[in-house]
């Protein structure tokens, strides 16, 4: 398919300005502008038909069954996104005056103290863009924290699991932390002995998803809790998988000082293809003080911005956050209200059902009820068959359903990471069962269709070695590269990552 | 309401396939101690109407926007957004799915990224962007990162003409980068270069923005160029809307340039969701922070899109990445990219001249002295309006205008100043309305 850039013709376009009948003022030379930027022209009905097309190049939520594990794919209501649009909301000016504001602060307030309750702690600051925003911004805490006991020197490690999203690590890096990691025992959760080795005087804190990215509750939580209150050091909550607990356990409860909530998975905010998200942060009271400002507070019958709030870390983003995404995920919550725990228990049920109907089919690693995600194996595939877990990936296409997540945790060798939701039908599970049944099938008996897998997409496999190597990265016009001339190296790269 | 599709006989069913009795066996892992023992104290469940009616008198518990004529700006702005935004992010092939890990499945939204990686490379004069940041303040942050693994220095300048949140989002994340922040004053509204390249000695980067937060033209060329003689990397923060009239920053030497996207295409939104831009030279390419789309082809030698260069990224990098970003802002640079579109390289250009015109005429309108004398404004300018601007501010709006921000929030000494932004929605009739009104409340 064309580019935008390619059904450019010259003098062609969609918006006009009114007319002013204004002179223009001169731009100094040397800070005018000359040479135009070369964005497309095109007119409105070529505009609206190559985006149309380019969706329908494309597989979301609405489309089918798109069990990305750890993404939380669930159904995103659309009555969210009229409320977004209100122009009471979608045309405010954040710097307006507060007493212009008073709904929309009470919406933030009241999301707020929504969350305070289903993760079990005590304040909230809504203003991280994304759960690895929320993640660096929990460090930052830690560091304010133990700065003022006069402890930050100190306490430098942060201590991590082997099944951690890659967001954990690279956020310590740039928290100015170093890395403890600590393994996964032969239940899958944290060895406790492991870390008993690893927890001093030095640690800062341990970052933890629980329930693990292996879709497993940590039964030794509360060791692992003691094992930090004792060394004096913070627990940070991943709240990727948030979704598994709601109503059912909190992170307040298993001892956690700091949660990051992905508005974007357990409150369904559309994912966008990549973006918006929302990564509010909930923590205990002695954490309170260093929060990010402003504070959205209660004054009296209404609202205000706190910013006097002198033991802060600062701003970590513009403005109060994405409230567009508060406005969409604090519906969603509304709509459960204290029924968020059936939320939770649907998830988990269709996990373990769907975990059922596939367990025989592929390896499972760790044998346990899963939460509401599970991790199998396509190692016996991959040994007897030479299928790997991107040739399953690829093949699921061809039955019309999103792969589930690959190779991802890297504890295990051809990670397949499901995540159904609890929006999805039972026939749903069931057809989904039945494909990845039939791949089984097609490993032992035709292991070509899969390695040629996908042939229904718009594309066919992509080399993803030679998009690396050959770097093009935008568009170039009349030098613009003619990459099927040239030859493909063998084998592919295999995506990872959630 | 829940959005929940199993039946009782599904449930029964399913649980009966798993082997347990009730749902409560499911939890069996977690241990009694850390379980939740009572309802969540929420409140009750609402229907879609009933949560209409709720989100409604929130929405009507904030002030009418369509009541209001406002010049407020300072850093978000009232531009117009079109149409086929709206039609386009509502899609549901692009709003429902995720980052596009399998790019088969994912031609649209990965197509999409690389013309908006295209369209913002044009903009800025840059080889490379990323697929987008999460806002003006925190790509200034994904900047100076990229910068101190440039150069192995450990300060960052930035100019004290820089939004405010910018800088203070700069300040919040340096300790944990190892950075040293050091602010350069402005001399009358704008930075001087021979300050700039005194305080860029050993500097990694500086961070000037252009036009800076007072609407003032800075000398950028000169800034960039001392920024480029002390040896540290020139970064530009540039409003988008400006580079139909403005210089890109990759035509006078900057390494970076960077910004927040909301003036192109995103609505106000009470601050947020937006994107911010990220681009640079090529040189900087694999120590970019984010997603980026590359152009690949399938076996057949079909042209297709992919994430790439994802050596750089946490999840294969992890503590070595580049970033830690994962969700980032796809849908709403969507919305730029949509825009942009719309435009034109003519549309932006006539933006810009809209913007230009209307700002020099509400200067010659209104009868107070600029805080800046002899300055080169874009679409925004400060004045003196004789009194606290916060109260001009609170009387303008009992007659319907919100006419600026008070600069006397973010700068000492200038109480009196009213930093007045006038976009291409605003006409020269509504701009005399403001000019009777301040003249009425100052």
């Amino acid at each position: 398919m064309q580019l935008i850039f390619e059904k450019s013709r010259p003098g062609r376009r969609a918006g006009r300005l009114p007319a002013h009948g204004l002179p223009v003022p001169e731009v100094p030379a040397g800070l005018r502008r000359d040479e135009p930027p070369r964005l497309p022209e095109i007119a409105e009905p070529d505009l609206v038909r190559h985006f149309t097309k380019l969706s329908t190049r494309n597989f979301g939520i609405d489309t089918g069954f798109y069990p990305l594990g750890s993404c939380t794919m669930k159904h995103n209501p659309r009555v969210n996104e009229r409320f977004a649009a209100l122009p009471g909301f979608r045309d405010l000016h954040p710097l307006d005056e507060e007493s212009r504001t008073q709904g929309a602060l009470r919406l933030c307030f009241e999301l707020q103290e929504a969350l305070v309750e289903v993760t079990g702690l005590d304040a909230v600051s809504l203003q991280p863009a994304a759960g690895s925003q929320g993640e660096i911004t929990g460090l930052m805490l830690m560091r304010a924290y133990f700065a003022d006991r006069g402890e930050a020197e100190r306490r430098r490690k942060i201590v991590i699991p082997d099944t951690a999203h890659g967001t954990n690590p690279a956020s310590v890096t740039m928290a100015g932390y170093e890395l403890t990691n600590v393994q996964t025992d032969a239940r899958g959760n944290i060895d406790v002995d492991d870390l008993r080795g690893k927890v001093d005087e030095e640690t800062a804190g341990l970052m933890l998803t629980n329930p693990s990215t292996l879709g497993l509750f940590d039964e030794n939580i509360e060791q692992i809790s003691e094992i930090f209150r004792s060394a004096g050091a913070l627990m940070y909550y991943d709240g990727a998988n948030l979704n598994a607990v709601c109503g059912i356990s909190r992170p307040g409860d298993m001892g956690f000082d700091i949660v990051h909530i992905n508005l974007h998975k357990t409150f369904s905010q559309p994912h966008g293809g990549g973006g918006p998200g929302g990564g509010p942060i909930a923590v205990g009271e002695r954490l309170a003080p260093y929060l990010p400002v402003p504070a959205v507070v209660r004054e009296g019958d209404g609202y205000a911005l706190d910013y006097d709030r002198p033991k802060s870390i600062g701003k970590v983003r513009g403005f109060y956050g994405p409230f567009g995404v508060f406005v969409r995920s604090y519906a969603f919550i509304r709509a459960y209200g204290p029924q968020l725990r059936e939320m939770s228990e649907a998830a988990v049920l269709n996990a373990n059902y769907l975990l059922a109907l596939l367990r025989d089919a592929y390896e499972l690693p760790f044998d346990r009820l899963c939460m509401h995600e599970f991790v199998l194996s396509a190692r016996r595939q991959k040994r007897e068959h030479g299928v790997t877990a991107l040739d399953i990936a690829k093949g699921l296409m061809d039955h019309g359903f999103h792969p589930p997540t690959i190779y991802f945790p890297l504890i295990v060798p051809e990670a397949l990471m499901v995540e159904p939701t609890e929006t999805e039908a039972k026939e749903t599970l069931d057809e989904f069962a039945e494909a990845m049944l039939a791949i089984a099938r097609d490993a032992e008996e035709r292991s070509e269709v899969l390695k040629e897998a996908p042939r229904s997409t718009v594309v066919g496999r992509l080399d993803e070695v030679k998009a690396a190597k050959r770097a093009v990265v935008r568009y170039l016009f009349e030098d613009h590269p003619d990459l099927s001339g040239d030859p493909a190296p063998v084998g592919v790269e295999a995506p990872k990552g959630v | 309401m829940s959005y929940l599709s199993l039946t009782d006989g599904d449930r029964d069913a399913m649980l009966e396939a798993i082997g347990v009795s009730t749902i409560e066996e499911l939890f069996a892992d977690i241990p009694a101690g850390v379980r939740f023992g009572r309802a969540l104290d929420l409140p009750p469940a609402l229907t879609e109407q009933e949560l209409t009616a709720y989100f409604e008198e929130l929405a009507e518990a904030n002030a009418d926007p369509s009541q209001t004529v406002s010049f407020l700006g300072a850093g978000l702005y009232d531009h117009y957004v079109p149409a086929v935004v709206d039609t386009v992010l509502q899609r549901g092939e692009f709003l429902t799915a995720y980052t596009p890990y399998q790019p088969e499945l994912s031609q649209g939204v990965l197509q999409a990224i690389f013309e908006y990686q295209t369209a913002i490379c044009e903009l800025t004069g840059m080889d490379v962007s990323n697929a987008s940041g999460y806002d003006g303040t925190t790509v200034a942050a994904d900047a100076c990162f990229v910068a101190k693994h440039a150069t192995g220095r450990s300060k960052v300048v930035v100019t004290e003409a820089t939004n405010p949140q910018v800088r203070q989002v700069v300040k919040t994340y340096a300790p944990g980068f190892g950075l040293e922040v050091v602010e350069v004053p402005h001399r009358d509204g704008a930075t001087e270069p021979d300050e700039l390249r005194e305080a860029a000695e050993d500097a990694a980067c500086v961070i000037f923005q252009q036009p800076n937060v007072f609407g003032v033209l800075e000398p950028a060329p000169d800034l960039a160029a001392a920024a480029a003689d002390a040896g540290a990397l020139p970064v530009a923060h540039v409003d988008p809307l400006s580079l139909g009239v403005l210089e890109a920053p990759g035509n006078y030497g900057c390494a970076l340039a960077i910004g927040e996207g909301q003036s192109a295409g995103n609505p106000l939104s009470f601050g947020g969701p937006h994107y911010g831009f990220l681009a640079a030279r090529s040189e900087f390419i694999r120590r970019m922070p984010g997603r980026i789309v590359g152009e690949t082809t399938d076996a057949a030698g079909n042209r297709g899109y992919v994430l790439t260069l994802q050596t750089r990224e946490q999840h294969i990098r992890r503590e070595k990445a580049t970033s830690n970003i994962t969700t980032n802002q796809t849908l709403l640079a969507l919305g730029g990219l949509v825009y942009l579109s719309w435009l034109g390289p003519q549309g932006l250009r006539e933006v810009g001249e809209t913007c230009l015109a209307l700002a020099q005429y509400a200067k010659d309108r209104l009868n107070f002295p600029p805080v800046f004398s002899d300055k080169t404004t874009f679409k925004e300018f400060a004045v003196r309006v004789g009194r606290p601007a916060r109260e001009v501010v609170s009387a303008a709006l009992e007659q319907g205008i919100h006419p600026g921000y008070p600069l006397g929030r973010d700068y000492p000494g200038m109480d009196d100043a009213l930093l007045i932004a006038v976009t291409e929605r605003r006409t020269t009739a509504e701009i005399d309305r403001l000019a009777e009104v301040l003249a009425s409340c100052s």
